[in-house]
């Protein structure tokens, strides 16, 4: 036995995980890349306010445009003005890509974050109670998952827009309050669809755990059910919850770019990299190819989610109890 | 054998709890299908409309009446194209979406399956790197990407193949690799997963200890097992590919279901929404069966009760 290893023998579960995760090279560059477009992504907005841009005249200046700021150049190709070239309105795709980039990942955490804790709290209670209630509550699950989940999130969000326009109309709500009310109605339908395989990963961990002589023990020492489970056995499967929640967050990503391509995502003018893109694709026209409308929100998307997947994935692998061998 | 029939008899009351629930869901979202832009004249117009088509019963005995009618075979009219039933409309488009899907699913596995193997079998080396790559790379094109792609460079630019339709063999390519690239990619990778748990088995550590050649132990002792992960996968897969996929059907004019699956969502046309629910949860629920009675006959030690 190396002395690494002997030393290794002390260290926690997480601890090992984070150290074989540091290990994973490719894995720990994503997670640094990820870092990175985030920073750019939520510094980039404060940069193209107008003091900045006028306080550094130059290259960056002529890159900065406002995602909505229209102007006469319309269709412009990638030019050292409008770096990733103009739309039919004469938008900057640059700004509106970084600026969907963000819309895009927001969506992805909160929807991750909602179905997260439906999804706990669903499979901790299936798995911690066992028996008839455990039967029942799976085999709801087993009957949502037999449903096709589009037709869940066309209803709800219809339903919702459709109640919203109606309070609006009639002068309860403003604007802004009706487009933010969207934008929340958005998260809860994108979470609520994506939780069942989280139900059942935790279901699976909580059952095998509740039998364990530690949760005994906390029994005979008079925990209440409720500390049992947030305190004992919930914190045990923490490395399994969150590499899930990775994995789950560039699967939303997806989700809501399909809902943007309908027109029930992001509602116009604001952006997010699934509604720049259908944009791009409903400019497709056998006379003239705009290739920059799409290859630059799809390069953005494809390598956010191959960020968000491989650092999900080397996760995985570091918590893979396996991973010693 | 008696597991699968039981299992077999619970489909019936299975699908008819799930068109409660989609009758259900639908009914408790407000907004009918004749609001909105459809709204016919007038107050008694409204009500005869809603005569013809039975709306104006209580809530059960309209399900009643649609279960009825679907147990003959009848899915009801479809609110939005009023001169077609639903039965018609899926009749057409079925055979569409499932030739698509077929092929789409063929490319799947096609790709998938020696992708994964491949990686798998040269663990640690360029090699897995690479075919570990190029599946994460798919996971990471959906059809959004894929299609819009496909069609500015390879239909327009180059004007190597159609731009849409559906009608010669020609056609076919563009739509089924927009469609089948991304789930090559989800197949790849549980093939990968599916390798590497089981050449760590014992039986494995048996074979090569008794000498047998790599090929061997990879092809012969290895894949049967290893490939039950995908097994597993497919059913669902196979229910979702055949029923559709809006993107692809929007994006090359396809006639298939795909599209009504969201429309009729859209236009709360319930009995087309219904019919479609029905046929998706009827497609998944028989396929998953087929696949545990595929599991248990590649892992003869899997034993259901």
């Amino acid at each position: 036995m190396t002395e690494e290893a002997a030393a290794s023998e002390s260290l926690s579960p997480n601890q090992r995980a984070w150290r074989r995760f540091r290990k994973n090279k490719f894995a720990s560059a994503c997670g640094v890349l990820l870092v990175t477009l985030l920073g750019v992504i939520l510094l980039w907005p404060a940069l193209s306010s107008t003091t900045v841009a006028k306080a550094m005249p130059g290259f960056l200046s002529t890159g900065l445009h406002a995602p909505n700021e229209h102007s006469p150049e319309l269709f412009a190709p990638p030019s050292g003005k409008h770096w990733f070239g103009t739309d039919i309105h004469g938008r900057d795709i640059f700004s509106r890509v970084i600026y969907g980039a963000r819309v895009s990942l927001l969506v992805g955490a909160v929807g991750a974050c909602v179905s997260l804790v439906i999804g706990v709290l669903w499979g901790a209670a299936a798995g911690y109670l066992g028996g008839r209630w455990d039967a029942w509550l799976m085999r709801v699950v087993d009957v949502l998952y037999s449903l096709p989940s589009i037709i869940f999130v066309i209803v709800l969000i219809t339903t919702l827009h459709g109640a919203l326009d109606k309070l609006q109309s009639a002068g309860k709500l403003t604007v802004t309050m009706r487009d933010t009310a969207k934008f929340v109605g958005l998260f809860v339908g994108l979470g609520a669809v994506s939780w069942l395989t989280m139900a059942r990963i935790v279901r699976g961990q909580v059952l095998s755990l509740r039998t364990r002589q530690f949760v005994d023990a906390s029994r005979a020492l008079g925990a209440t059910h409720t500390q049992i489970l947030f305190r004992h056995i919930l914190p045990n499967i923490t490395g399994i919850i969150i590499v899930y929640l990775m994995l789950l967050v560039p699967a939303i990503i997806l989700y809501e770019s399909f809902l943007s391509y309908l027109g029930l995502g992001i509602q116009p003018p604001q952006a997010s990299l699934g509604s720049l893109i259908a944009d791009g694709a409903a400019q497709i026209n056998p006379i003239r190819i705009y290739w920059w409308l799409l290859v630059f929100p799809c390069s953005v998307l494809v390598s956010t989610l191959l960020a968000l997947n491989f650092f999900g994935d080397g996760l995985r692998d570091a918590f893979d109890p396996r991973g010693d061998r | 054998m008696s597991y699968f029939l039981k299992r077999a008899a619970f489909l019936f009351p299975l699908l008819l709890l799930i068109s409660v629930l989609a009758f259900a869901l639908l009914k408790l979202a407000p907004g009918g299908p004749f609001d909105k832009e459809r709204a016919p004249a007038t107050a008694e117009i409204k009500r005869a409309i809603e005569a013809k088509y039975h709306l104006d019963e209580p809530v059960w005995q309209q399900y009643l009446r649609y279960i009825g009618g679907v147990l003959q075979g009848d899915f009801g009219p479809s609110f939005k194209y009023r001169n077609h039933t639903v039965t018609d409309i899926i009749a057409q488009g079925l055979p569409v979406s499932v030739a698509l899907g077929g092929m789409a699913f063929a490319l799947s596995l096609g790709i998938g399956i020696p992708l994964g193997f491949w990686s798998a079998a040269r663990r640690g080396q360029w090699g897995d790197y690479t075919g570990s790559f190029l599946a994460i790379l798919a996971v990471c094109v959906p059809a959004l990407v894929v299609g819009p792609l496909l069609v500015m460079g390879l239909a327009i630019q180059w004007r190597l193949l159609p731009v849409a339709l559906w009608t010669s063999p020609a056609h076919v390519i563009l739509p089924t690799l927009t469609l089948g690239l991304y789930f090559s990619g989800r197949v790849a990778r549980l093939m990968r997963e599916g390798m590497l748990t089981t050449l760590h088995e014992q039986y494995i550590v048996t074979a090569r200890a008794k000498g047998l050649d790599d090929t061997t132990v990879l092809l012969k002792h290895a894949l049967r097992i290893a490939i039950l992960p995908v097994v597993s996968y497919s059913g669902p897969l196979l229910a979702d590919l055949l029923t559709g996929s809006f993107i692809v059907e929007n994006l090359f004019q396809i006639p298939g279901v795909g599209v009504f699956m969201v429309n009729s969502s859209l236009n709360r046309d319930y009995p087309m929404v219904i019919g479609l629910v029905l046929l998706y949860a009827t497609l998944l629920l028989v396929l998953n069966l087929l696949v545990d009675v595929g599991y248990s006959y590649l892992d003869r030690r899997v034993k259901y009760d």
